[in-house]
């Protein structure tokens, strides 16, 4: 009897804690900036992974006035999915990622937050494993990571392979940062981590996520980590560029020096 | 202290101890064989720190998983979504 009544009940019944954790909520921060060939897949993806792993969540969208009208299909998805699980919050123009963020946490309802990009590079089927990763180590943070266990990167020839590690082995021994994943932007926060970090932090692009990071360290807060895949961009251009490079040297020295 | 003022610190420290040693301010009578050591210890540590760097950097790049399961993986389910999107309503 006592078998039949496990397999009847509900998948979210099976963990014992199933109570407390229904009540977190999971806000997914979507900037857009011309992704109206992702947009619809990425949406789809995520809202795929929330329900096979039945915690609650939010997408909100934050589009910068994109040309390409990512605007109207994120609408036509508002419809699809529902405004209770998809929430628009578009901008007049291209403000930043930072700014985005703020915005975007204005008008959520979670308390944890997802930050994620729009262009498939991070695939949502790892959100429950960063999820798990949070709760088991009570972690204020949970990041992404290519460079450790099974992470990875797809799409990159050896040039950008070499940059990358090069940039991350400077960085580790400049800054010792106690995460291994610096310049990714997949990473889960609390709410209020996420809030006062976002008010410290003055760098634009790579380094933004890498200076979120380098203060998490500096206030404290605990960091969990979870090998990811990167799948680089399927649809439009994937950039590194010199002006990249040389961006992510001066914040680099930048944050070596003052923090 | 920032980082920059550790590693300041910590050169300074390195420094100023193998200046003294090698020069024997402190008065210290070493064993010709151990000065002879210590003359070019900074050349040889630079260059295995050198090798170091260049050894993990090499071994991390040859190591760089490629993640052809998760490529081949988000193609089909992005068919799969656009079939399910489409017959939901969506205009691509």
């Amino acid at each position: 009897a006592a078998e039949e009544a496990s397999r009847s009940s509900p998948r979210f019944r099976r963990e014992p804690k199933g109570r407390v954790s229904r009540q977190d909520k999971y806000s997914v921060l979507l900037p857009t900036y011309n992704e109206r060939e992702n947009l619809p897949f990425i949406v789809w993806l995520l809202v795929k992974s929330f329900s096979e792993s039945g915690f609650n969540y939010e997408i909100i969208i934050i589009d910068d006035g994109s040309p390409d009208g990512t605007r109207d299909v994120a609408e036509q998805l508002e419809k699809i999915y529902g405004s209770d699980r998809i929430l628009l919050r578009p901008r007049e123009k291209k403000l930043g990622l930072g700014t985005a963020y703020i915005h975007g946490m204005k008008h959520a309802t979670g308390n944890y937050i997802i930050i994620m990009d729009a262009d498939l590079s991070h695939h949502p089927k790892f959100i429950p494993e960063f999820i798990r990763k949070q709760k088991e180590g009570n972690f204020d943070i949970v990041s992404g990571t290519r460079y450790k266990g099974n992470g990875g990167v797809y799409g990159w020839d050896l040039k950008r392979k070499i940059i990358s590690r090069v940039a991350n082995f400077i960085t580790q021994i400049l800054l010792r940062p106690g995460a291994s994943d610096l310049t990714g932007s997949f990473r889960l926060y609390r709410k209020e981590v996420l809030q006062k970090l976002i008010g410290k932090c003055i760098s634009k692009g790579y380094v933004f996520q890498m200076e979120m990071i380098v203060r998490a360290r500096q206030l404290n807060y605990t960091i969990g980590e979870v090998p990811i895949s990167f799948v680089d961009r399927v649809y439009g251009e994937s950039k590194l560029g010199g002006n990249e490079i040389v961006s992510f040297l001066k914040g680099l020295l930048t944050l070596f020096a003052t923090t | 202290m920032t980082k920059l003022a550790q590693w300041l610190w910590a050169l300074a420290l390195l420094g100023s101890t193998w200046a003294a040693l090698t020069m024997g301010a402190l008065g210290l009578e070493l064993p010709s064989s151990c000065r002879e050591v210590l003359w070019p210890l900074p050349a040889y540590l630079l260059v295995s720190a050198g090798c170091y760097a260049l050894g993990t950097v090499g071994y991390r790049v040859a190591t760089f998983h490629d993640c052809e399961d998760a490529a081949r993986e988000l193609q089909s389910q992005i068919q799969e979504a656009r079939a399910d999107l489409t017959r939901r309503g969506l205009r691509f």
